[in-house]
């Protein structure tokens, strides 16, 4: 029964660990939702690096203490009785439901930053077509690359005129699905000048692969004097 | 019963008695060639596709779609003809009558017709490769680029109904063979693991299959009879079928996961020498707790399609909530190695192989059923390792310690020799090798089903390396096929248990069985289960 109280013991931590879901950025400012991405990604790979551990280490420690020295030999594991067999149960799928519920409100809430969009956004319209993007910015003006400026969070309202896309921005750690018939949306921060790229993340044929553009934070007035020469 | 007109092994071979047998041991046997035939294209089709990523920029084909034509045939072929037929096909027909005591299943002719529908898919299917409007769809078929492409979709739509008509009559076959057919005085808790499974796994496909034949279908009739159930422009709607098609083909990851859980618990039970720890709460808890909550997780596999938010947040709680079930059913797996008498063959070697699959597969699911994680993994070589280990990989590596742990029972012959070990170590490394370098660029933004990444010049060595690894993991599984061949005919005789295991298909039935599998009626006692080693 030592075990078992091992698991109690461990199953209070987890409780403990799930009330104690930490704030994320501070009221008032726009969150980063790349930043958000990162953090919540790092605590869930040690999450499951330590689950991992804990059982593989377990399976070899098992693998190798109880090989057979003989072949006639057989398990020693006896049947459990009613009360082990519902502590097993009750207590590894506590412990799983509480690491699980601890995950889903530490996701919902990086997912509620980024399904809020600012109310300072700038909308840009993306269309998918087989197979390059466009973009057509608020005063009517479109491009085959997105171009924003620094500071500005940019809302994209998207849908395709052919089959299903997927718009990927790998640097602002967001994907959403482009579909003809429906408009889906998503918003990034771009807090500094950077030069990066959007990849078409659903497959959709022949250059499926070669379905990318460049995307650039750039400097506000930079933005202004590129967009007026787009028109 | 109809097996009056199957012969004995030891006689002379003879096709026509293949072709018309409703012996569930030739049927099985034939699951398992049909299948196998389907993993080495698709298997070959990978190769090519490595290849193909191995640098950046086209390295031999001609335009994308050659790619995608590939792309389509590894994935529906591998799960559609290899993993389903090979586990629900080829282990539930040779092993589950035998394991209950059972001279058939309910249904033999019911069974040949499964096959023979099978073996129309396959050739079906094989054949889509060689017309000149190759489908380039993948293995999902998502409208509306199903619907506009010169692609041929409907050999796709073909092959699902041939296969889904096959499992449907086999899910009922197998239903009643167990509810009927156990051997006097078998009770539910004195059932293997793997016949639990099986069951699972065709209640799943008896339940979710027909929503899959309906989605192909209205697929067909856009594509060729002009309606417009996914088409937007008539009022249609694209996400319909990806609503309808994962539906069915998120259970469809349990109808491969569960039997070969089953398969592994048979071996580690067998060679560790142990009961099954906590039985009743894997069979209840486990298994069916995976078979309650699969039906209700479908749509983190739509993630990112514009879904409600309330929706994606609310699958993400219930995907989460899969590892429970699944939790159960690894503490059982690992309960049964606690003081245990561990003895190591090939089989167990893929056995121990399995328990690291099912660890790291399992694991890298956790990040993508969080919603905001999955935004920015989907569709990345992350996922594409991911269901590798925990679908393909997991599950292959069942059918091959399958055949190694019952080809004694299969051919009366060995199979575990050096060789076998040989071409294990290839095959492990090689998956790893491949795997990993996809895990590691998935979360940095390399996309799935690219041929040409020339926007991200910094993967390629990964890439490189990943093709190296493709090339091991094939040349371990050639060596692997070879030697069951060869062991099938000229391998050294087995002893009648070579395992000393408990369970009926060993202790009451000759290696091979005969027709009517049994020489004497079985019956087991009350206190019997098929685990009782320590007695």
């Amino acid at each position: 029964m030592k075990l078992k109280r091992f698991f109690s013991v461990l199953n209070g931590a987890a409780m403990a660990l799930l009330f104690a879901t930490p704030a994320f950025a501070a009221a008032g400012d726009t969150p980063d939702t790349r930043a958000d991405w990162d953090e919540l990604w790092h605590e869930v790979l040690v999450d499951i690096t330590v689950i991992g551990v804990i059982f593989i280490v377990a399976a070899i420690y098992m693998l190798i203490r109880f090989k057979a020295t003989n072949p006639e030999q057989v398990g020693t594991a006896t049947r459990l009785t009613t009360a082990n067999a519902i502590g097993w149960a009750l207590i590894p799928a506590a412990i799983f439901m509480a690491d699980d519920f601890y995950l889903a409100a530490k996701g919902w809430t990086v997912w509620d930053h980024q399904r809020t969009v600012p109310e300072n956004a700038m909308e840009v319209k993306v269309t998918g077509y087989q197979w390059y993007w466009e973009f057509e910015y608020e005063d009517g003006t479109t491009t085959d690359e997105l171009k924003v400026p620094v500071g500005t969070p940019v809302v994209l309202r998207m849908t395709s005129d052919d089959v299903i896309h997927s718009f990927g921005l790998p640097y602002y750690r967001l994907t959403e699905d482009v579909m003809p018939g429906r408009i889906t949306y998503i918003w990034f921060n771009p807090i500094e000048e950077v030069e990066t790229l959007v990849t078409c993340r659903e497959f959709c044929g022949n250059s499926h692969s070669e379905m990318f553009t460049a995307v650039e934070a750039i400097a506000p007035a930079e933005f202004e004097k590129w967009l007026a020469e787009q028109g | 019963m109809s097996t009056a007109t199957t012969t004995h092994d030891q006689e002379a071979f003879n096709l026509k008695e293949w072709i018309f047998t409703t012996d569930h041991k030739r049927i099985g046997v034939m699951y398992l060639i049909g299948s196998m035939a389907a993993f080495a294209v698709a298997g070959m089709m990978a190769l090519m596709m490595r290849l193909e990523q191995a640098n950046i920029g086209a390295q031999f084909i001609e335009t994308g779609t050659d790619y995608n034509e590939w792309l389509y045939f590894h994935g529906a072929a591998m799960i559609l003809a290899f993993l389903i037929p090979g586990l629900t096909g080829f282990a539930a027909n040779y092993f589950l009558p035998l394991m209950i005591g059972a001279a058939d299943v309910a249904f033999p002719r019911i069974n040949a017709f499964s096959i023979w529908l099978f073996y129309f898919a396959i050739v079906l299917a094989l054949l889509s490769v060689v017309v000149p409007d190759t489908p380039d769809i993948m293995w999902t078929g998502y409208p509306p680029y199903a619907v506009t492409t010169e692609g041929n979709t409907s050999f796709y739509v073909f092959t699902v109904h041939l296969l889904g008509f096959s499992s449907i009559l086999g899910a009922v076959n197998f239903l009643v063979t167990v509810i009927y057919m156990r051997a006097p005085g078998m009770g539910w808790n004195q059932l293997n693991i793997f016949v639990w499974t099986t069951l699972a796994a065709f209640v799943l496909q008896l339940v979710f299959i027909p929503v899959l034949a309906a989605a192909v279908t209205l697929l067909l009739f856009d594509k060729y009879l002009g309606t417009h159930f996914f088409d937007p422009a008539a009022g249609g709607d694209v996400l319909l079928y990806q609503n309808l098609f994962w539906f069915y083909s998120h259970p469809a990851v349990y109808v491969i996961f569960l039997p070969a859980v089953g398969i592994l618990f048979e071996i580690i039970a067998t060679m560790a020498k142990n009961q099954i720890f906590n039985y009743k709460v894997c069979v209840y808890g486990g298994i069916g707790g995976v078979v309650a909550i699969g039906g209700e997780v479908w749509i983190h596999h739509l993630y990112v399609t514009g879904m409600p938010d309330w929706l994606r947040i609310g699958m993400m709680i219930s995907t989460l909530l899969i590892s429970v079930p699944v939790g159960l059913i690894v503490m059982s797996l690992w309960g049964t190695l606690w003081r245990a008498a561990i003895s190591y063959n090939v089989a167990m070697m893929y056995s121990v192989a399995m328990l690291y699959l099912i660890m790291v597969g399992g694991l890298t699911g956790i990040p993508l059923a969080m919603t905001s994680l999955t935004v920015h993994l989907s569709e990345t070589s992350f996922i594409h390792a991911h269901f590798h280990f925990i679908m393909g990989l997991f599950s292959t590596y069942a059918v091959f310690a399958a055949v190694y742990y019952w080809f004694p029972k299969m051919t009366g012959r060995m199979a575990d020799n050096g060789w076998a070990r040989i071409s294990f170590w290839l095959n492990f490394i090689g998956i790893n090798v491949t795997f990993w370098p996809l895990f590691i660029i998935g979360p940095q933004g390399m996309p799935r089903r690219y041929w040409n990444y020339e926007m991200f010049p910094q993967f390629e060595a990964y890439h490189e390396v990943a093709t190296v690894g493709a090339f091991l993991t094939a040349a371990g599984v050639a060596i692997m096929i070879i030697n069951w061949i060869t062991s099938a005919i000229s391998g050294p005789k087995a002893p009648a248990n070579p395992w000393n295991s408990r369970s009926l298909e060993w202790t009451h039935a000759p290696n091979p069985p005969g027709p009517g599998n049994f020489p004497e009626a079985v019956t087991v006692a009350d206190d019997w289960t098929p685990y009782d080693y320590n007695k």
